[in-house]
């Protein structure tokens, strides 16, 4: 509180406090640093896998159609940021998601950095096949705990969408191409209102029989809280253990982080985001969609757990897809170390 | 993912969702609720006391400035929504803080609601006598955890400013007048960088040893995350109960909610957003509140 004049932000000191807390993730050498020690002492993963879904479900929800090219700028500036998984594009009828159209292209166009992976989201047998024709080595299939969000989808019911996944997932491993298990509506539905634990499981537990090495349990809606991704993730632990488990959380009643420190605790050590907190909601317009990257790095960081990612990277590469898509970065952290650096 | 056509915004169970998620904070009879279950395993308190600083903390940083109508008739909507605590204004110079120079007509000019109580922010002596002519009935004192914060904010030494709360805690307590504690710079300074948790430790333990009946720790400038948060609040535990404690977050890095979570380990919703609603078409800009721009918007699709 109080009034800080504009003179303070020149301060070397808050610069120093600045970089200390954009720490670039690089691990210091020598003694352990105070803040690893917490996370050692509380529990917490020593390191965290973020996926960037940025590219895919963040550009989805944006009414831009961004060019070709610019999406494969995109995706070749996060992969050297120290992201290891970039999910890329989707290939989905252009029908229903005209953001996706080129995806092919996109697909071909980026430079596949050694040790990035890089999944794309497929919804049946005939995009897995043109996902490997454009040379596509992971991939993800996209499941929901409610039937009413899978029928507005994809036009069938949960039990139908596993038929079509099994025959996915099937032809996948028959190819060693590792695939990844979404389930959205994990803590809410914009059609059904509540989602009980119970259901997330059921449908969890098929993807990850079928052969999914990790399940994403999505707050489609961002209704979620601390409380019910608690209850959620209890019930889904009985079946699943927390190494094969992600959270993928939207920020759209600004609960992302505590639902995401809730799942940290509990053991989960994956988390999606998207750079920029790109994507919207569709069911809340104006509103704000995934969690950001920035923000959850930064948290991250601050806690002692490792991601391996340069958050000032990635900041740029925020930058750069919010000036195409001319829009103001949903991320604070970008809004409030840009805002320091200009004054 | 996926496009939601609008018409699901109007489906009843999407509402249904959004009434539950927007709770009332009334208590619900009979068997307990799942939320409830959820914070009794995990160890968290069974109630949070929020304390409103939106007029004081809030209005104070806002460039726009706020007639005083506006001031009184926000903090009365405030008043109603079940927060039993408002910090109403500041009494210090308007030269330094113009947005505070009505604190004599705002305080005189509310409505004090019974079971709520209306803090107001004290400087010194003359700021506590002036404040208790125009009505208040509490106070804050504002410390900080950094030597350059406090220079720079009240140009003295913390010293000098303990000697300074020293008399206006004392005047205060002899005529039965609670007092809080503010300590700024709790996870980090916009002039010195780091914090030590021993400093703000030092701090919270001279003011609560003065009288005061609460601290809170503020995160000035935000940039506090779990683990800075953990530290300090382990620090400051060592000598001061958790249960005079508060937590300050500013959400400048979007990290609030996560340090509070961590901190933590009957308001009612609706109405506090009808209020929010109010200040923000009154200084002419966007609500800060993810939660009040979710629900708005979700009303009018």
């Amino acid at each position: 509180m109080g009034n800080l004049p504009s003179a303070a932000k020149h301060c070397l000191s808050y610069q120093q406090l600045l970089r200390e807390h954009l720490w670039s993730g690089e691990s210091v050498a020598g003694a352990l640093d105070p803040a690893q020690e917490v996370s050692q002492l509380s529990g917490l993963p020593e390191f965290v896998k973020i996926v960037e879904v940025g590219p895919r479900d963040g550009l989805q929800n944006e009414k831009v159609i961004v060019p070709t090219d610019i999406k494969i700028e995109f995706i070749n500036q996060l992969s050297q940021t120290g992201l290891s998984v970039i999910e890329v594009t989707s290939f989905v009828s252009s029908r229903w998601v005209p953001q996706m159209a080129d995806h092919t292209e996109v697909m071909r166009g980026i430079h596949q950095y050694p040790g990035v992976r890089y999944p794309v989201l497929i919804p049946n047998l005939q995009g897995f096949h043109h996902a490997v024709a454009a040379g596509a080595t992971e991939i993800a299939v996209f499941g929901a705990a409610s039937e009413s969000f899978i029928k507005k989808n994809i036009n069938c019911s949960i039990e139908e969408s596993m038929g079509r996944f099994e025959e996915v997932i099937s032809s996948a491993r028959h190819m060693a191409i590792p695939v990844r298990g979404y389930v959205s509506c994990a803590l809410g539905c914009p059609y059904e209102g509540s989602i009980t634990p119970q259901k997330v499981t059921e449908v969890s537990k098929r993807l990850y029989g079928m052969g999914c090495y990790e399940i994403s349990l999505g707050d489609t809606i961002g209704v979620g809280t601390p409380g019910s991704m608690k209850m959620m993730l209890e019930s889904v632990m009985k079946e699943i253990p927390p190494g094969a488990l992600a959270v993928h959380c939207h920020d759209t009643y600004g609960q992302a982080l505590a639902n995401i420190l809730t799942a940290l605790q509990m053991g989960v050590n994956v988390v999606d985001s998207a750079v920029s907190g790109l994507g919207g909601c569709p069911y809340a317009k104006g509103a704000s969609g995934n969690v950001a990257t920035e923000d959850l790095i930064y948290m991250l960081n601050g806690m002692g757990l490792n991601t391996g990612v340069n958050l000032c990277k990635v900041m740029e590469a925020g930058d750069f897809i919010c000036k195409a898509v001319n829009k103001t970065t949903n991320s604070k952290v970008a809004q409030a170390a840009f805002k320091a650096r200009l004054e």
